[in-house]
Protein backbone atom coordinates (compact mmCIF):
# COMPACT_ATOMS: atom_id res chain seq x y z
CA UNK A 1 0.00 0.00 0.00
CA UNK A 2 1.17 3.01 -1.15
CA UNK A 3 0.67 6.55 0.72
CA UNK A 4 -2.56 8.06 0.20
CA UNK A 5 -3.55 11.05 -1.82
CA UNK A 6 -3.48 13.01 0.79
CA UNK A 7 0.68 12.26 1.42
CA UNK A 8 -0.37 10.83 4.94
CA UNK A 9 2.01 7.82 5.05
CA UNK A 10 0.49 4.27 5.48
CA UNK A 11 1.32 3.90 8.55
CA UNK A 12 0.14 6.94 9.86
CA UNK A 13 -3.03 6.04 8.15
CA UNK A 14 -2.86 2.41 9.56
CA UNK A 15 -2.64 4.06 13.10
CA UNK A 16 -5.49 6.51 12.87
CA UNK A 17 -7.78 4.27 11.10
CA UNK A 18 -7.27 1.90 14.11
CA UNK A 19 -7.95 4.17 16.86
CA UNK A 20 -10.97 5.31 15.52
CA UNK A 21 -12.01 1.83 14.79
CA UNK A 22 -10.56 0.56 17.90
CA UNK A 23 -13.13 3.02 19.39
CA UNK A 24 -15.95 1.49 17.42
CA UNK A 25 -15.10 -2.00 18.67
CA UNK A 26 -15.04 -1.67 22.03
CA UNK A 27 -17.93 0.13 22.20
CA UNK A 28 -19.97 -2.06 20.09
CA UNK A 29 -19.02 -4.75 22.76
CA UNK A 30 -19.82 -3.08 25.77
CA UNK A 31 -23.41 -2.03 24.19
CA UNK A 32 -23.84 -5.64 22.96
CA UNK A 33 -23.71 -6.71 26.71
CA UNK A 34 -26.59 -4.63 27.84
CA UNK A 35 -28.41 -7.67 25.06
CA UNK A 36 -31.11 -9.12 27.61
CA UNK A 37 -30.17 -6.82 30.24
CA UNK A 38 -31.60 -3.63 29.28
CA UNK A 39 -34.58 -1.96 31.45
CA UNK A 40 -37.46 -2.08 28.86
CA UNK A 41 -38.10 -3.87 25.99
CA UNK A 42 -37.77 -0.98 23.27
CA UNK A 43 -34.02 0.13 25.36
CA UNK A 44 -33.18 -3.31 24.11
CA UNK A 45 -33.42 -3.09 20.62
CA UNK A 46 -32.43 0.43 20.59
CA UNK A 47 -28.77 -0.82 22.34
CA UNK A 48 -28.40 -3.51 19.72
CA UNK A 49 -28.63 -1.26 17.42
CA UNK A 50 -26.43 1.02 18.16
CA UNK A 51 -23.79 -1.25 18.86
CA UNK A 52 -24.89 -2.86 15.20
CA UNK A 53 -23.98 1.05 13.72
CA UNK A 54 -20.63 1.32 15.60
CA UNK A 55 -19.43 -2.95 14.81
CA UNK A 56 -20.29 -1.88 10.81
CA UNK A 57 -17.94 1.38 11.39
CA UNK A 58 -15.41 -1.10 13.06
CA UNK A 59 -15.63 -3.12 10.17
CA UNK A 60 -14.91 -0.26 7.72
CA UNK A 61 -12.25 1.00 9.36
CA UNK A 62 -10.12 -1.87 10.55
CA UNK A 63 -10.57 -3.08 7.11
CA UNK A 64 -8.32 -0.03 6.16
CA UNK A 65 -6.50 -0.03 8.91
CA UNK A 66 -5.40 -3.87 7.39
CA UNK A 67 -5.28 -2.22 4.09
CA UNK A 68 -2.69 0.54 4.53
CA UNK A 69 -0.55 -1.52 6.93
CA UNK A 70 -0.06 -4.32 3.92
CA UNK A 71 0.64 -7.04 5.82
CA UNK A 72 -2.52 -8.94 5.07
CA UNK A 73 -4.25 -8.35 7.94
CA UNK A 74 -7.94 -8.50 7.53
CA UNK A 75 -10.55 -6.30 10.10
CA UNK A 76 -11.08 -10.26 11.46
CA UNK A 77 -7.53 -10.53 12.52
CA UNK A 78 -7.32 -7.26 13.84
CA UNK A 79 -10.60 -7.44 16.16
CA UNK A 80 -9.34 -10.98 17.55
CA UNK A 81 -5.73 -11.64 17.29
CA UNK A 82 -4.58 -8.52 18.49
CA UNK A 83 -3.88 -8.15 22.39
CA UNK A 84 -5.01 -5.53 24.84
CA UNK A 85 -1.75 -3.63 24.64
CA UNK A 86 -2.04 -3.41 20.68
CA UNK A 87 -5.61 -1.64 21.44
CA UNK A 88 -5.65 2.17 20.55
CA UNK A 89 -9.50 3.07 21.76
CA UNK A 90 -10.22 5.57 24.65
CA UNK A 91 -10.27 4.80 28.40
CA UNK A 92 -13.75 6.53 28.32
CA UNK A 93 -15.15 3.75 25.43
CA UNK A 94 -13.95 0.31 27.29
CA UNK A 95 -15.41 1.41 30.62
CA UNK A 96 -17.98 -0.98 32.30
CA UNK A 97 -21.51 -0.63 31.59
CA UNK A 98 -22.49 0.26 34.90
CA UNK A 99 -25.84 1.09 35.79
CA UNK A 100 -28.09 2.42 32.81
CA UNK A 101 -26.93 5.86 34.11
CA UNK A 102 -23.11 5.40 33.36
CA UNK A 103 -23.91 4.04 29.91
CA UNK A 104 -25.96 6.40 28.50
CA UNK A 105 -23.39 9.14 30.33
CA UNK A 106 -20.81 7.50 28.26
CA UNK A 107 -23.14 7.45 25.20
CA UNK A 108 -23.70 11.45 25.42
CA UNK A 109 -19.80 12.07 25.90
CA UNK A 110 -18.64 9.62 23.34
CA UNK A 111 -21.35 10.71 20.35
CA UNK A 112 -21.10 13.73 20.93
CA UNK A 113 -17.38 13.60 20.34
CA UNK A 114 -17.72 10.92 17.46
CA UNK A 115 -20.05 13.74 15.39
CA UNK A 116 -17.79 16.70 15.71
CA UNK A 117 -14.61 14.40 14.29
CA UNK A 118 -16.86 12.49 11.83
CA UNK A 119 -18.38 16.07 10.68
CA UNK A 120 -14.83 17.03 9.96
CA UNK A 121 -12.80 14.18 8.41
CA UNK A 122 -16.00 13.58 6.10
CA UNK A 123 -14.40 16.86 4.52
CA UNK A 124 -10.55 16.17 5.17
CA UNK A 125 -8.25 15.27 2.38
CA UNK A 126 -7.86 11.35 2.91
CA UNK A 127 -10.69 10.20 0.74
CA UNK A 128 -10.74 6.81 2.22
CA UNK A 129 -11.34 8.00 5.92
CA UNK A 130 -13.98 10.32 4.67
CA UNK A 131 -16.16 8.10 2.75
CA UNK A 132 -16.16 6.08 6.36
CA UNK A 133 -17.05 9.51 8.08
CA UNK A 134 -19.20 10.58 5.91
CA UNK A 135 -21.79 7.28 6.45
CA UNK A 136 -20.95 7.06 9.90
CA UNK A 137 -21.91 11.01 11.10
CA UNK A 138 -25.26 10.21 10.14
CA UNK A 139 -25.41 7.42 12.83
CA UNK A 140 -23.40 9.42 15.63
CA UNK A 141 -26.18 12.01 15.04
CA UNK A 142 -28.77 9.32 15.73
CA UNK A 143 -26.78 8.15 18.69
CA UNK A 144 -26.33 11.37 19.99
CA UNK A 145 -29.91 12.10 20.09
CA UNK A 146 -30.45 9.33 21.87
CA UNK A 147 -28.16 10.01 24.87
CA UNK A 148 -29.35 13.63 24.88
CA UNK A 149 -32.98 12.14 25.54
CA UNK A 150 -31.86 10.06 27.82
CA UNK A 151 -29.45 12.26 30.02
CA UNK A 152 -32.41 15.11 29.91
CA UNK A 153 -35.43 12.31 31.48
CA UNK A 154 -32.60 11.11 33.87
CA UNK A 155 -31.07 14.38 34.87
CA UNK A 156 -34.56 15.76 35.87
CA UNK A 157 -36.32 12.69 36.95
CA UNK A 158 -36.54 11.51 40.50
CA UNK A 159 -34.18 12.38 43.14
CA UNK A 160 -32.80 8.41 42.66
CA UNK A 161 -31.97 9.07 38.52
CA UNK A 162 -30.73 12.50 39.21
CA UNK A 163 -28.42 11.04 41.67
CA UNK A 164 -27.23 8.23 39.70
CA UNK A 165 -26.31 10.80 36.68
CA UNK A 166 -24.01 13.02 39.04
CA UNK A 167 -21.80 9.45 39.99
CA UNK A 168 -21.95 8.83 36.37
CA UNK A 169 -20.34 12.10 35.56
CA UNK A 170 -18.10 12.03 38.12
CA UNK A 171 -17.28 8.31 37.12
CA UNK A 172 -16.66 8.88 33.15
CA UNK A 173 -15.42 12.92 33.59
CA UNK A 174 -11.91 11.74 34.20
CA UNK A 175 -11.51 9.67 30.76
CA UNK A 176 -12.57 13.07 29.11
CA UNK A 177 -9.51 14.89 28.86
CA UNK A 178 -8.00 11.82 26.62
CA UNK A 179 -10.17 12.76 23.84
CA UNK A 180 -8.44 15.67 23.21
CA UNK A 181 -5.19 14.30 23.61
CA UNK A 182 -3.33 13.85 19.73
CA UNK A 183 -1.19 11.32 19.34
CA UNK A 184 1.98 12.04 16.97
CA UNK A 185 0.42 10.25 14.07
CA UNK A 186 -2.72 12.26 14.63
CA UNK A 187 -1.05 15.15 14.59
CA UNK A 188 0.51 14.57 10.99
CA UNK A 189 -2.72 13.70 9.99
CA UNK A 190 -4.03 16.54 11.06
CA UNK A 191 -1.23 18.65 9.24
CA UNK A 192 -2.07 17.20 6.38
CA UNK A 193 -6.01 18.35 6.89
CA UNK A 194 -6.92 14.02 6.81
CA UNK A 195 -7.67 14.82 10.84
CA UNK A 196 -9.36 17.75 12.37
CA UNK A 197 -6.60 18.87 14.93
CA UNK A 198 -8.48 18.05 18.05
CA UNK A 199 -7.78 21.33 19.96
CA UNK A 200 -10.10 22.72 17.68
CA UNK A 201 -13.08 20.10 18.22
CA UNK A 202 -12.63 20.54 22.10
CA UNK A 203 -14.81 23.74 22.24
CA UNK A 204 -17.61 22.69 20.29
CA UNK A 205 -17.44 19.44 22.47
CA UNK A 206 -17.54 21.23 25.76
CA UNK A 207 -20.19 23.54 24.41
CA UNK A 208 -22.59 21.12 23.73
CA UNK A 209 -22.00 18.91 26.99
CA UNK A 210 -22.45 21.79 29.20
CA UNK A 211 -25.97 23.00 27.41
CA UNK A 212 -27.18 19.40 27.17
CA UNK A 213 -26.44 19.43 31.19
CA UNK A 214 -27.32 22.65 31.91
CA UNK A 215 -30.80 22.04 30.39
CA UNK A 216 -30.89 18.60 32.24
CA UNK A 217 -30.13 19.84 35.59
CA UNK A 218 -26.53 19.00 35.64
CA UNK A 219 -23.38 20.00 35.71
CA UNK A 220 -19.77 19.26 34.60
CA UNK A 221 -17.62 18.22 37.93
CA UNK A 222 -15.45 20.68 39.15
CA UNK A 223 -12.60 18.64 39.62
CA UNK A 224 -10.72 15.64 37.99
CA UNK A 225 -7.42 12.87 38.28
CA UNK A 226 -7.17 12.67 34.71
CA UNK A 227 -6.75 9.69 33.16
CA UNK A 228 -5.12 8.68 29.69
CA UNK A 229 -2.95 6.01 27.76
CA UNK A 230 -5.62 4.31 25.58
CA UNK A 231 -4.38 5.94 22.60
CA UNK A 232 -0.93 4.28 23.34
CA UNK A 233 -2.08 0.93 24.49
CA UNK A 234 -2.14 1.72 28.39
CA UNK A 235 -5.16 0.48 29.27
CA UNK A 236 -7.32 -0.51 32.35
CA UNK A 237 -8.13 -3.93 33.44
CA UNK A 238 -11.25 -3.50 32.14
CA UNK A 239 -10.20 -4.11 28.27
CA UNK A 240 -8.57 -7.63 29.23
CA UNK A 241 -11.73 -9.06 30.29
CA UNK A 242 -13.57 -7.62 27.86
CA UNK A 243 -11.69 -8.92 24.99
CA UNK A 244 -10.93 -12.39 26.77
CA UNK A 245 -14.88 -12.67 26.22
CA UNK A 246 -14.85 -11.35 22.48
CA UNK A 247 -12.03 -12.92 21.53
CA UNK A 248 -12.21 -16.19 23.33
CA UNK A 249 -14.50 -18.33 20.61
CA UNK A 250 -12.75 -16.97 17.57
CA UNK A 251 -8.90 -18.10 18.81
CA UNK A 252 -10.38 -21.22 20.21
CA UNK A 253 -11.96 -21.74 16.64
CA UNK A 254 -9.73 -20.24 14.23
CA UNK A 255 -11.65 -20.05 10.47
CA UNK A 256 -14.76 -21.31 12.33
CA UNK A 257 -17.74 -19.72 10.60
CA UNK A 258 -21.61 -19.65 11.42
CA UNK B 1 -22.84 -0.32 -23.70
CA UNK B 2 -21.04 -3.77 -24.07
CA UNK B 3 -24.57 -6.88 -25.01
CA UNK B 4 -26.39 -8.23 -21.76
CA UNK B 5 -25.32 -4.56 -19.73
CA UNK B 6 -28.98 -3.25 -19.66
CA UNK B 7 -30.45 -6.86 -18.55
CA UNK B 8 -27.84 -6.93 -15.93
CA UNK B 9 -28.99 -3.79 -14.65
CA UNK B 10 -32.15 -4.28 -15.23
CA UNK B 11 -32.01 -8.13 -13.12
CA UNK B 12 -29.88 -6.38 -10.06
CA UNK B 13 -32.30 -3.73 -9.82
CA UNK B 14 -35.28 -5.72 -9.32
CA UNK B 15 -33.60 -7.87 -6.41
CA UNK B 16 -35.89 -7.36 -3.61
CA UNK B 17 -34.31 -6.45 0.05
CA UNK B 18 -33.69 -9.48 2.30
CA UNK B 19 -35.98 -7.50 5.11
CA UNK B 20 -38.23 -5.31 3.29
CA UNK B 21 -38.85 -7.32 0.11
CA UNK B 22 -41.61 -5.60 -1.30
CA UNK B 23 -39.03 -2.73 -2.08
CA UNK B 24 -35.90 -3.75 -4.60
CA UNK B 25 -32.64 -2.63 -4.60
CA UNK B 26 -33.33 0.28 -7.06
CA UNK B 27 -36.64 1.37 -4.88
CA UNK B 28 -33.75 1.90 -1.80
CA UNK B 29 -31.21 3.58 -4.12
CA UNK B 30 -28.51 1.41 -3.47
CA UNK B 31 -27.77 -0.31 -6.60
CA UNK B 32 -24.86 2.25 -7.68
CA UNK B 33 -23.50 0.49 -10.92
CA UNK B 34 -23.68 -2.55 -12.90
CA UNK B 35 -20.89 -3.37 -15.79
CA UNK B 36 -20.52 -5.68 -18.04
CA UNK B 37 -16.69 -6.67 -19.31
CA UNK B 38 -15.58 -8.18 -22.27
CA UNK B 39 -15.92 -11.50 -21.12
CA UNK B 40 -19.44 -11.20 -19.59
CA UNK B 41 -18.25 -10.89 -16.24
CA UNK B 42 -20.47 -8.68 -14.40
CA UNK B 43 -19.73 -5.84 -11.40
CA UNK B 44 -22.33 -4.74 -9.45
CA UNK B 45 -21.79 -2.07 -6.81
CA UNK B 46 -24.10 -1.60 -4.14
CA UNK B 47 -24.01 1.09 -1.19
CA UNK B 48 -25.28 0.35 2.33
CA UNK B 49 -28.00 1.91 4.24
CA UNK B 50 -26.28 1.63 7.85
CA UNK B 51 -22.81 0.93 8.10
CA UNK B 52 -23.53 -2.31 9.94
CA UNK B 53 -26.34 -3.06 7.71
CA UNK B 54 -26.60 -6.56 8.27
CA UNK B 55 -28.79 -7.48 4.82
CA UNK B 56 -26.03 -6.55 2.87
CA UNK B 57 -24.55 -9.91 2.78
CA UNK B 58 -27.62 -11.13 1.51
CA UNK B 59 -28.28 -8.98 -1.24
CA UNK B 60 -24.69 -9.42 -2.85
CA UNK B 61 -25.74 -13.12 -2.30
CA UNK B 62 -28.67 -12.70 -3.65
CA UNK B 63 -27.67 -10.12 -6.65
CA UNK B 64 -24.95 -13.01 -7.50
CA UNK B 65 -27.36 -15.62 -7.87
CA UNK B 66 -30.02 -14.28 -9.89
CA UNK B 67 -27.40 -12.86 -12.33
CA UNK B 68 -25.34 -16.36 -12.49
CA UNK B 69 -29.38 -17.89 -13.02
CA UNK B 70 -29.46 -15.35 -15.73
CA UNK B 71 -26.32 -16.78 -17.75
CA UNK B 72 -23.46 -14.24 -16.58
CA UNK B 73 -20.24 -16.28 -16.42
CA UNK B 74 -19.10 -14.17 -13.22
CA UNK B 75 -20.15 -11.74 -11.03
CA UNK B 76 -18.74 -9.52 -8.64
CA UNK B 77 -20.74 -7.72 -5.95
CA UNK B 78 -18.15 -4.16 -4.21
CA UNK B 79 -19.70 -2.46 -1.92
CA UNK B 80 -19.11 1.41 -1.84
CA UNK B 81 -19.59 4.27 0.55
CA UNK B 82 -18.94 7.37 -1.15
CA UNK B 83 -21.22 9.09 -1.71
CA UNK B 84 -23.14 8.43 1.46
CA UNK B 85 -25.99 6.66 1.12
CA UNK B 86 -29.00 9.19 2.80
CA UNK B 87 -33.19 8.42 3.09
CA UNK B 88 -33.26 11.21 0.34
CA UNK B 89 -32.03 8.80 -2.10
CA UNK B 90 -35.70 6.77 -1.56
CA UNK B 91 -37.70 7.48 -4.74
CA UNK B 92 -41.77 7.72 -5.17
CA UNK B 93 -42.40 4.93 -6.06
CA UNK B 94 -40.57 3.12 -2.75
CA UNK B 95 -42.26 5.86 -0.49
CA UNK B 96 -45.80 4.88 -2.29
CA UNK B 97 -44.71 1.00 -1.67
CA UNK B 98 -43.85 2.19 2.38
CA UNK B 99 -46.91 3.54 2.63
CA UNK B 100 -48.65 1.12 0.91
CA UNK B 101 -47.10 -1.76 3.74
CA UNK B 102 -48.33 0.64 6.65
CA UNK B 103 -45.07 1.82 6.92
CA UNK B 104 -44.27 5.73 7.37
CA UNK B 105 -42.04 6.72 5.45
CA UNK B 106 -39.53 9.01 6.33
CA UNK B 107 -40.35 13.08 5.66
CA UNK B 108 -39.00 14.85 2.63
CA UNK B 109 -35.97 16.86 3.05
CA UNK B 110 -36.48 19.85 4.80
CA UNK B 111 -34.41 22.69 4.45
CA UNK B 112 -33.76 23.16 8.28
CA UNK B 113 -34.25 20.17 10.58
CA UNK B 114 -38.01 20.46 11.96
CA UNK B 115 -39.45 17.99 14.01
CA UNK B 116 -42.75 16.80 11.81
CA UNK B 117 -45.49 14.42 13.14
CA UNK B 118 -45.98 11.18 10.98
CA UNK B 119 -49.39 10.21 9.80
CA UNK B 120 -51.29 7.37 10.86
CA UNK B 121 -51.03 4.42 7.76
CA UNK B 122 -53.83 2.93 9.34
CA UNK B 123 -56.49 6.02 9.74
CA UNK B 124 -54.58 8.94 8.55
CA UNK B 125 -54.55 10.98 11.85
CA UNK B 126 -51.62 13.10 12.64
CA UNK B 127 -51.64 12.55 16.68
CA UNK B 128 -49.03 9.76 16.25
CA UNK B 129 -46.41 9.71 19.50
CA UNK B 130 -42.82 7.29 19.15
CA UNK B 131 -42.95 5.16 20.92
CA UNK B 132 -39.01 3.64 19.86
CA UNK B 133 -36.46 5.68 17.94
CA UNK B 134 -35.67 1.83 17.10
CA UNK B 135 -36.92 -0.75 15.58
CA UNK B 136 -37.04 -4.38 14.24
CA UNK B 137 -34.46 -3.65 11.77
CA UNK B 138 -32.04 -1.08 11.22
CA UNK B 139 -33.72 1.20 9.01
CA UNK B 140 -37.03 1.94 11.34
CA UNK B 141 -38.62 3.23 14.24
CA UNK B 142 -41.88 2.41 16.03
CA UNK B 143 -44.85 4.62 16.66
CA UNK B 144 -48.51 4.37 17.47
CA UNK B 145 -51.52 6.27 17.01
CA UNK B 146 -53.15 8.10 19.50
CA UNK B 147 -56.68 7.70 17.57
CA UNK B 148 -56.89 4.16 16.34
CA UNK B 149 -54.24 3.42 19.03
CA UNK B 150 -52.58 0.99 16.09
CA UNK B 151 -49.05 0.88 16.60
CA UNK B 152 -46.79 1.27 13.11
CA UNK B 153 -43.52 1.25 11.68
CA UNK B 154 -41.89 4.10 10.48
CA UNK B 155 -38.91 4.33 7.76
CA UNK B 156 -36.91 6.82 9.80
CA UNK B 157 -34.96 9.40 7.91
CA UNK B 158 -31.15 9.05 7.99
CA UNK B 159 -29.58 11.91 6.84
ZN1 LIG C 1 -54.51 5.66 13.37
Amino acid sequence: MTAGVAGLSALDLHEVALALGDDCLVLSHRLAEWTTHAPELEEEVALANLALDLLGQARSLLSLAGEAEGRGRDEDQLAYWRDDRDFRNLLLVEQPNGDFAVTMTRQLLFSAYQELLYDRISSGTEPRLAAIAAKGVMEARYHLEHARLWVQRLGGGTEESHSRMRRALDLLWPYTKELFEPTEAWGRAADLGALPPLASIEGPWRKTIQSQLESSHLEIPEFSAWQSGGRRGSHSEHLGHLLAEMQHLHRSHPNATW
Amino acid sequence: MPPGEELARRLAAEVPDPELPFLTLEDLGILRRVEVGPEGTVRVVLTPTYSGCPAVGQMAEDVRRTLMDAGFPAVQVDTELAPAWSTDRLGPRARAKLEAMDIAPPPPAAPAPITLTLKCPHCGSLRTRQLSRFGSTACKSLWRCQDCSEPFEHFKALR
